[in-house]
């Protein structure tokens, strides 16, 4: 287990570096950093001055290791829109985030997992096919679309709920449901062809034949064996989320982490981008990192391939 | 012995004459697929609408009513026919006056070349990665296996709106950035198809006789695993599709004056609050293409899988 757990974290720790090494290149992608910094009146004495000044002219990788060496600190450098320390922007704003990421996912393994559960009980029945037609609606439905539509019916039409904001529960309703939506088709079947698998083995078979009840059976046996590859589908799924949650926000206007990279993107705020792209990163590796190492302890099997 | 076995073979071949004969005379598997196509139901439909949408897409100059860049000061936010509009403009018109159903045509035409194109360069990174990883194995799987791993951590959208921004939102940067971002799904099940067909029989023969590498993988393994790549090939084109749609709407995909179906929806979203059929029409074509390939690859997924030939 320990071995097992410890190749997994090198691998985390190398494409943790690779995606660093990838976000940070961006900054040098977009041209000039210091002529960006200058703004469009500046000569060419004052764009050589900020260049020293930030540092622009040493080596590449002399400057990736500072930037990374000190990310690893909690300091990502000064944001040039707001000419704020970037780690104190994203602080504030990331809680939001999270709650999003949060409630969007337990909304979708909420639904997703009993829908699942209850169309492998019952196959091809009314329940089946609507827990299907759910989930082919949710693949097609383009998510800003979908939350846009949300907001004319429920806000404008029916006023029951608030279109932006974040000040109370109230306004998470919406944006919850479209990105718990975004995620549910995937476990909605992952969970209904895991039951049905494990529903025809021997096991289940013999728990019938010495009479335990039916709930034991699907709760006990069933549903424990079959949840397994939803835990990880879930952990991948959150990662998307909190990178997805970018559309939700700006719909939404909720003044989160994803809504901060939006308009630092529109602003040329590198350093913010940078940093958001790699925390987005940290958060995928560490929940599949988690999500592996939590199969490997329930499933002795993974640990050996 | 050898004649006892001949003898034994005859005495078989006799009894089984007439189901042999039945055999011979059932269903060839070419129409066994053909009943599998024809019954099913959504992969029927999913040919119908895309084909349709495909006929819109090429034949966009001829079916559509007006100039899709044309402006109409005069006739801003016209109402479509059923919500009490003119015939003139069966969709009515955007915020500029240009008529909506046009400008809808003509969007099929960007959603489907970045749908297409996009599928088609990620496909080919995929499947060569995928490929290279299943067959060769060792530390080339090691390698693609890392390549995947970190592409997986990167959040798309993000990525791909701070790419866009560098490098300013055409058509063909938008198709560039989402080829080459959405490679993962075809190199993760390639390399597992790969994998499967890898130790059969037939590609060890190839390799016995002599056939060169390039030749086992591209006339031994690639027909075996064409079925896996086909149905990834419709869910990335889907995805592309809707991703393209995604990064317009947030002004940073494809832009103004291109009509984009996106890009209608994030324009008309000014408007939503009087007129939110200007935000819902565009979403709705989108969301019946999108429908339309994903009936498509789950059908074709459920009508070449092995499992249900029998």
């Amino acid at each position: 287990m320990l071995n097992f757990i410890l190749k997994r974290l090198g691998l985390a720790v190398l494409v943790a570096l690779t995606v660093s090494a990838i976000s940070f290149s961006l900054l040098f992608m977009a041209g000039d950093p210091a002529a960006a910094l200058a703004g469009e009146q500046a000569t060419d004495v004052d764009i050589e001055a900020i260049r020293r000044l930030y540092g622009f002219d040493r080596p590449m990788i002399v400057q990736y290791w500072e930037w990374l060496s000190r990310a690893l600190q909690g300091d990502f450098g000064e944001s040039y829109y707001f000419r704020l320390p970037v780690s104190d922007l994203i602080m504030e704003r990331l809680s939001i985030t999270m709650t999003l990421g949060v409630c969007g996912i337990s909304f979708a393994l909420l639904t997703a997992v009993p829908l699942g559960v209850v169309a492998a009980i019952r196959p091809n029945s009314l329940i089946d096919r609507f827990a299907l037609f759910l989930s082919v609606m949710g693949q097609a439905m383009p998510s800003f679309w979908f939350g846009l539509m949300m907001i004319v019916v429920f806000s404008i039409q029916l006023n029951w709920l608030p279109p932006s904001g974040t000040k109370t529960w109230v306004h998470f309703i919406m944006p919850t449901i479209v990105l718990g939506y975004y995620a549910m088709p995937a476990i909605m079947r992952l969970t209904r062809a895991g039951m049905l698998d494990v529903l025809g083995s021997d096991y289940i078979r013999t728990a019938r034949a010495k009479g335990a009840g039916e709930g034991r059976v699907l709760f006990k046996h069933a549903l424990r064996n079959a949840i397994i590859p939803v835990v990880s589908l879930a952990a991948v799924q959150m990662g998307f989320m909190l990178g997805g949650s970018i559309v939700v926000e700006s719909i939404f206007a909720l003044h989160g982490a994803g809504y901060l990279a939006w308009e630092s993107i529109g602003r040329n705020d590198l350093p913010t981008v940078q940093a958001l792209i790699l925390i987005f990163s940290m958060f995928y590796i560490v929940f599949t990192f988690l999500s592996d190492v939590l199969n490997a302890w329930l499933d002795p099997r993974i640990r050996v391939a | 012995m050898p004649g006892s076995i001949r003898v034994f073979g005859w005495l078989e071949m006799a009894r089984t004459a007439d189901t042999l004969l039945e055999d011979i005379q059932g269903p060839t598997p070419g129409q066994m697929l053909r009943k599998r196509i024809f019954g099913h139901q959504g992969l029927l439909f999913g040919v119908a609408v895309l084909g349709l949408l495909l006929l819109v897409a090429i034949f966009a100059p001829l079916l559509a009513p007006h100039d899709p860049y044309a402006q109409d000061l005069l006739a801003r936010m016209q109402p479509p026919v059923f919500l009490g509009g003119s015939w003139e403009h069966p969709l009515g018109t955007d915020h500029l006056g240009r008529d909506y159903l046009s400008r809808l045509i003509y969007g099929a035409r960007i959603s489907l070349l970045i749908g297409g194109f996009a599928a088609l360069i990620s496909g080919l990174i995929g499947t060569a990665m995928g490929v290279a990883a299943g067959y060769f194995g060792g530390r080339v799987d090691m390698a693609v296996t890392f390549l995947i791993n970190v592409r997986l951590a990167m959040p798309v959208v993000l990525v791909a709106l701070a790419i866009v921004a560098v490098f300013g939102g055409s058509l063909q940067v938008v198709i560039l950035v989402l080829g080459f971002l959405l490679w993962d799904r075809f190199a993760v099940v390639m390399r597992s198809s790969t994998l499967q067909v890898r130790s059969r029989e037939y590609v060890t023969a190839a390799q016995a006789i002599g056939c060169s590498t390039s030749r086992v993988i591209l006339s031994e393994i690639m027909p075996n695993i064409v079925n896996n790549l086909i149905v990834v090939v419709t869910l990335e084109m889907a995805h592309a599709i809707l991703l393209e749609a995604a990064l317009s709407f947030l002004g940073l995909g494809v832009q103004p004056p291109t009509p984009s179906w996106g890009l209608m929806v994030s324009e008309g979203k000014q408007m939503m609050l009087f007129e939110p059929w200007l935000v819902a029409i565009p979403g709705i074509t989108l969301f019946v293409l999108v429908l339309a390939i994903n009936l498509l690859g789950d059908g074709l997924r459920d009508v070449t899988a092995p499992e249900n030939r029998s």
